[in-house]
């Protein structure tokens, strides 16, 4: 099981340590700091690592790797996932998961870190199980806590930790009962040249803002859940009652969760939102290149799309570009190399388009790559698969609850090639 | 304010003023306190001279407080043992504390003291918290046990914590039972051969039970566990998964893979003509498909598993292809590994799209991607024919856009399709041939020369091609130095005229210029091939090369099926068996695939049916040396004249000895010999029951004859009484400290064909010594006491006394490594002792080991070279007829003697208790100290101690 966990920066400073076995030296990290040196962009670095004695099994989040150490053979899926379990937490507490941050609370994160994993087994991983125990601090706690000498630590068995529904602790009360649920789609596509689609697919998930007094048990049912077929659930869901009926019925947990995450494979076609017509070329001679972007809508269902981003990475050869954007601004990062190109609103009456020139230093032969063109966008009130939430119930509780759903649909890995 | 404060120093000294707050009257300054000392901790500053000021501290009501001194506790109680100590009375209170949260803390955090002195003290609140009615602290008393184990294992078996664990299994509460699992599991890692986890179904099903309400980590340590358990049919098998697939559909991806594990397993049972069969294999692409879009560390992890599933399973996932086209932005990692799966997937119904993508990849930017793509290209080629000619188009387009590295791959792989399809595709040669110049790496040059070579006869100047690379020949590595001299010499062979300067060039700067072995050794087999028969050097260097195969790097099945068993493990991400890489590996048991339960009657597919066949081989006749303390330790110690039941070994005597060998101890008590170690060669049938046991009891009243006394007789007689055999001086078997002060000496004899083992027992201890038995494992020949041990009187302190047991040879039989070795227990009234001792083979040459000189001659020709050994035995002064006379001694009879220039020739023969026969040539030159002894037996194990026994007469 897990034996130690060290926090790295991105630079290779070793900032924290924590041993839930025997003390191992942190020079252990040396073979993880010379696999990075090695792979140049930290986001590079195999996540999993062997040493002579040691395993390292690390992740790659907000900057930080999060390493940890095991001398015996366990499943790296299940370090893996404890890591950004991990990430997550801080995040939740505070606020960001960086390492000015994490240094600014070492004694709660040891104090978590010792909660979560008792002798390299998970103990606590349910932030609201850890927040009973182990109060997320605030600028008023902490001005309560010098006044009155109270303590961040509660005191009393978390009964989250026993129950057959671990996730939600008892005796929650609110006045005003809500109840918000997010339908969030990402759509991942490749597209090439000629505006094919090479590949695509849908990440969706429903994350859930659940804020019900007592043990309220819920049941989410959809207009065509016939295109959910490969589906994860949070552990709340009775996934027999989604086999035999295709509802969710669930006693949510308190506060913000993911209820659901699905896939919507290629297989069922699925609607790209935008077209780029795009010509980049670099000249044989010359040391220069042109490029001209120009974007429209294509399956939108009728939606606006906004926050429409482009980002194109330039070979490394190229100097500068000069160019004209007829909608939005565009920037050009001389560091790496890449053009960002903030477009906006996208207005089907006037297509937005980027043109103008690239300059190569000179000497450098004609770049040998394609840059491939990353698109970001959002289109609100629609959920790109056409799934649709018919109703929500409620039992268990005699009040009424405010109920809302909202869709949003955005770009995930979204790259046009050419 | 935020805890970075904690780090702020005064010039003071640090340690100084925290040891002054720690020991502050005010909780609130105490509390701080502790905490800059946890953050100083934390970041690797050595506070541990705090120690006995923060402990001071651990007596407190308040939780917070309490906690951080845990945390300091258990970061510093190794450093300073004696201190911890002091600890241990709050521990011991708080394991009584009301609340079941303070029981739970208190009993985590003794567990994490790894002092030796504290665990003594841990146990009994342990044992109380084992069966607390707080089911929180009864999971973490479960953990605590495994902590305790690493500490000292002993103690838990001592102390029965195992025994409580595995009870714990059937607990209500399904949280502590995935602890218990967990645990367990843990506890067996470092017991390989234990049966700790023992699985049955009424376990299997609770676990199942469980497995449904536990958190998402104890649902991985509950599959993981299940995954090693072998349903008894395919009802079973079917029922279990059933049950697993809902976790198919959980959030947390290593619950995923762990329950395709399970999945992928017990699969193998099921008959592939069930519907079931199909559902459940539709049902294991959607999971897999939905770990790629993770994170990319757990996709990476995801991606190593699904290689082996693809190569095991294909039809899973073969509509997913796309799945596996790689983003822009994967990492480097994530990019090779969807690669290498597209290639597995690669079929003629989806090769146009993989080629159209693997091009596009050929233009990305990371070189080393770019390079596995040009050869994914040729590799498909090869894979799929149909494809063959499109990937060909595919690399000549690519060799067109003259980037460097991507040619010289494209090359590499242009020679593999050339060779997979002979004759096709020569009419890229020429477009090669003009990028000759940029190549400038090893493997492309040589791939190109290869090509030259071989088509010579088309290329009009491959002997100018050839020429250029001659130039810098000693620069070249040594794998394009071997291609150009054999592409060389294939050009000489098909255009003799115009390239013998050249041919003779090659030759000359390959054997007289180079330093390297390999290279000139070709060379000089060239050169002779050419000078002495150009006909064979032309059918020998042209031969016709066997075809490539298929698929490339492929996992080799039982390796496979091993790796398969492992899904979701380091095993699996490195494509090594865990004994490959795990430390400690001792014991790591391989896993298996259940076989199919398909019988008779449900048609098999013939890849399933391998699989069941090397999965179901036969375990080895003979068991592994590994296995033998099991066996030896279940051995009875009453003599074997007495029948009866054997009494239980003692309890600290089983620890690790598993009855791995059900059958150990039903032969000790069989009545007959066995069948077993028939691999001997010979029959085990008696000779002339020499070794019956009426035939002891006279021998076993005379005393041990000295050594000195069978030389005379050698020497005076000359020929061999059977009383004069060889003997090694007694040797320490048992010394003192190991057998509780007895010491035993011995050493073997034979006797008027009786062989002893003559011991001398002297009890070194301060008490009296009686009731002797002694007991002897299985052992090669199937050597038994014929008798009991004879110990009349008790052995008093400082006393010794010459025992001597006849033996015989009708026992148990096993094969040992060495052959000549046994395992013995001896007992008296304070303990079992165990020891080995290895006999001089040599006691068991038969009298009537004399053959008739034609039946020698017959069975020498008889017996196949291969079971001949030849020996020498240095330094030995002897005539041969001395020699002879000695060995005579031994029952090594010489048959015939012939002298050939000044050499004597001994033709000898013996004969083994257990009927095999050895013969020997034993050559002797007069005047020369080196004997040399050549050995031919039907049984060739045997003749390294034979030999050995050789030596041994020969120099005494």
């Amino acid at each position: 099981m897990i034996n130690s966990l060290f926090l790295i920066s991105h630079s290779g400073d070793i900032f924290l340590e924590k041993h839930w076995k025997s003390v191992i030296s942190r020079s252990v990290c040396d073979y993880f700091l010379e696999a990075k040196e090695k792979s140049g962009d930290p986001e590079n670095v195999a996540p999993v690592l062997q040493t002579p004695h040691h395993y390292l099994i690390s992740i790659y989040r907000g900057k930080l790797f999060f390493l940890s150490v095991t001398q015996t053979e366990v499943p790296p899926l299940f370090v893996i996932e404890f890591l950004h379990r991990v990430a997550d937490t801080f995040q939740d507490y505070f606020g960001d998961c960086s390492e000015v941050v994490i240094k600014e609370n070492t004694v709660t994160v040891y104090e978590l870190l010792e909660e979560m994993l008792d002798n390299g087994f998970p103990l606590a991983t349910e932030s609201n199980v850890l927040k009973e125990m182990i109060r997320p601090p605030t600028i008023l706690r902490s001005v309560v806590n010098t006044l009155t000498g109270g303590s961040n630590v509660g005191g009393t068995l978390p009964t989250g930790q026993l129950s057959n529904v671990p996730w939600r602790r008892a005796g929650v009360k609110y006045t005003n009962n809500e109840a918000y649920f997010d339908v969030i789609e990402e759509i991942d596509a490749i597209l090439d040249k000629s505006g094919t689609t090479v590949f695509a697919e849908i990440q969706g998930v429903v994350e859930a803002c659940v804020k019900l007094t007592g043990m309220p048990d819920l049941t989410l049912s959809f207009m065509n859940p016939r295109l959910l077929d490969d589906v994860s659930f949070h552990p709340c869901v009775r996934f027999k009652r989604w086999e035999s009926e295709r509802v969710l019925s669930f006693i949510p947990p308190d506060g913000n969760f993911r209820l659901m995450s699905y896939h919507v494979s290629s297989q069922n076609l699925v609607a790209i939102p935008v077209y780029v017509k795009q010509n980049i070329s670099f000249l044989e001679t010359g040391s220069c290149g042109r490029l001209d972007i120009t974007i429209g809508p294509k399956q939108t269902m009728g939606k606006t799309v906004e926050n429409l981003t482009v980002t194109i990475p330039m070979p490394k050869s190229v100097l500068s570009v000069n160019l004209t954007a007829t909608q939005g601004t565009y920037t050009f990062d001389l560091t790496t190399k890449a053009v960002l190109w903030d477009v906006g609103k996208l207005n089907p009456q006037k297509l937005p388009n980027l043109r103008g020139s690239i300059s190569i230093q000179t000497g450098a032969p004609k770049p040998e790559e394609n840059p491939s063109i990353n698109i970001d966008l959002k289109i609100q009130q629609l959920a790109i698969s056409g799934l649709k939430v018919s109703r929500l119930d409620m039992y268990g509780e005699k009040y009424k609850p405010f109920k809302g759903v909202k869709y949003v649909t955005k770009a995930g890995k979204f790259q046009v090639r050419t | 304010m935020t805890d970075s404060k904690y780090f702020t120093t005064t010039k003071k000294g640090e340690i100084f003023e925290l040891k002054a707050e720690l020991n502050s009257d005010k909780k609130e300054k105490k509390k701080e306190a502790v905490k800059k000392v946890i953050a100083s901790m934390t970041v690797g500053k050595d506070v541990s001279a705090l120690f006995p000021d923060v402990v001071n501290c651990m007596q407190t009501d308040n939780l917070e407080l309490k906690k951080l001194v845990y945390l300091y506790l258990m970061n510093y109680a190794k450093s300073q043992p004696d201190m911890a100590i002091m600890a241990v009375n709050t521990f011991v209170k708080d394991c009584e504390d009301p609340n079941p949260l303070i029981r739970a803390l208190a009993v985590r955090t003794m567990g994490c003291i790894r002092v030796d002195k504290i665990t003594e003290y841990l146990c009994e609140p342990l044992r109380k918290c084992l069966k607390d009615e707080d089911p929180y602290v009864r999971k973490t008393a479960a953990v605590c046990v495994a902590k305790l184990h690493d500490i000292n294992a002993q103690l838990v078996e001592d102390q029965g914590f195992l025994d409580t664990l595995k009870d714990l299994i059937s607990d209500s509460n399904p949280m502590v039972v995935a602890n218990a699992v967990a645990a367990l599991s843990e506890i067996a890692e470092s017991h390989p051969n234990s049966n700790l986890l023992d699985l049955n179904p009424q376990t299997i099903n609770k676990l199942l039970t469980a497995l449904n309400e536990c958190t998402e980590w104890g649902q991985i340590f509950i599959l993981d566990c299940l995954a090693n358990y072998t349903p008894r049919d395919d009802r079973e098998s079917q029922s279990i998964c059933e049950r697993v697939t809902p976790r198919l559909s959980h959030a947390n991806s290593a619950v995923v893979l762990s329950a395709v594990k399970v999945l992928m397993k017990f699969m193998e049972m099921l008959p592939k003509d069930l519907d079931y069969y199909g559902t459940l294999l539709k049902k294991l692409a959607p999971p897999l498909v939905t770990l790629l879009s993770a994170e990319p560390e757990l996709q990476y992890v995801a991606l190593r598993n699904i290689n082996l599933i693809v190569q095991r399973r294909p039809e899973i996932l073969k509509h997913e292809m796309k799945v596996f086209f790689v983003k822009y932005n994967d990492p480097i990692y994530v990019k090779l590994e969807k690669l290498d799966i597209m290639i597995r997937l690669a079929s003629q119904a989806n090769i146009a799209q993989v080629l159209a993508e693997l091009k596009e990849y050929a233009t990305e930017v990371d070189v080393d991607f770019v390079r596995k793509a040009v050869r994914a290209i040729g590799r498909c080629a090869i894979k799929v024919e149909q494809s063959a000619e499109r990937c060909v188009s595919t690399l000549l387009d690519l060799i067109q856009t003259k980037v460097n590295y991507v040619v010289q791959e494209a090359i590499v792989v242009i020679k593999d399709i050339f060779r997979k399809y002979p004759n096709k595709y020569e009419s890229v040669i020429a477009t090669l041939c003009e990028n000759l110049d940029s190549l400038d790496e090893p493997e492309a040059r040589a791939a190109m020369i290869w090509i030259v070579g071989e088509y010579a006869e088309r290329i009009d100047n491959a002997d100018e091609l050839l020429e250029s690379f001659l130039e810098g020949f000693h620069d070249e590595s040594t794998q394009v130095q071997l291609q150009l001299l054999t592409a060389i010499v294939k050009l000489f062979l098909k255009k003799p005229t115009e390239t013998q300067e050249l041919v003779q060039q090659v030759l000359s700067l390959a054997t007289q210029d180079s330093d390297n072995p390999d290279l000139r050794d070709r060379g000089y087999i060239y050169w002779r091939l050419l000078s002495t028969d150009p006909v064979a050097a032309k059918e020998v260097v042209l031969a016709e090369k066997p075809l490539i195969s298929e698929e490339t790097d492929l996992i080799e099945p039982t390796l496979l099926e091993e790796l398969i068993c492992h899904i979701g493990t380091l095993a699996s991400v490195y494509h090594k068996p865990p004994s490959a890489f795990v430390e400690g590996s001792r014991g790591v048991q391989h896993k298996r695939l259940p076989g199919s339960a398909g019988s008779g009657e449900t048609v098999e597919s013939p890849d399933t049916g391998s699989a069941a066949g090397v999965s179901d081989a036969p375990p080895a006749v003979i068991p592994s040396q590994g296995d033998l303390l099991g066996d030896l330790l279940n051995l009875d110690l009453t003599p074997p004249a007495t029948t009866g039941p054997p009494p239980p070994a003692t309890s600290g005597m089983q620890l690790g000895a598993m009855d791995l060998l059900g059958g150990g101890l039903d032969s000790l008590m069989g009545d007959e010999s066995e069948p077993l170690g028939g691999d001997l060669g010979g029959s085990l049938g008696m000779g002339a029951g020499f070794g019956a046991p009426s035939a002891a009891p006279a021998a076993s009243f005379s005393a041990p004859v000295s050594g000195g006394l069978d030389d005379l007789f050698d020497l005076g007689g000359g020929v061999g009484m059977p009383m004069g055999a060889y003997s090694p001086p007694k040797t320490v078997w048992l010394p003192a400290t190991k057998g509780k002060g007895l010491e035993i000496s011995g050493t073997f004899a034979r006797r008027a064909g009786v062989i002893q083992m003559e011991m001398t027992l002297t009890n070194k201890a301060m008490s009296v010594m009686t009731d002797f038995a002694i007991q002897f494992n299985r052992n090669s020949f199937g050597l038994a006491p014929a008798g009991p041990l004879q110990v009349l009187t008790p052995l008093s302190p400082n006393q010794s006394i010459e025992v001597s047991l006849p033996l015989n040879t009708v026992g148990p039989v096993m094969k040992m490594d060495p052959l000549n070795n046994l395992q013995v227990a001896v007992k008296n009234n304070i303990d079992v002792f165990y020891f080995s001792c290895q006999y001089p083979i040599s006691m068991l040459f038969v009298e009537d080991g004399k053959m008739e000189r034609q039946v020698f001659l017959a069975t020498w020709k008889d017996i196949s070279n291969d079971n001949e050994a030849q020996f020498q035995i240095k330094d030995c002064h002897l005539s041969s007829d001395a020699a002879s006379n000695k060995l005579q001694g031994s029952n090594i009879f010489t048959i015939a003697k012939r002298t050939v220039d000044g050499q004597d020739m001994l033709y000898q023969s013996t004969k083994l208790s257990n009927g095999i026969w050895v013969l020997a040539e034993l050559r002797v030159q007069t005047g020369n100290p080196t004997f040399t002894v050549c050995l031919k037996c039907r049984a060739p194990e045997v003749s390294q101690c034979v030999f050995q026994s050789y030596e041994a007469v020969l120099k005494n």
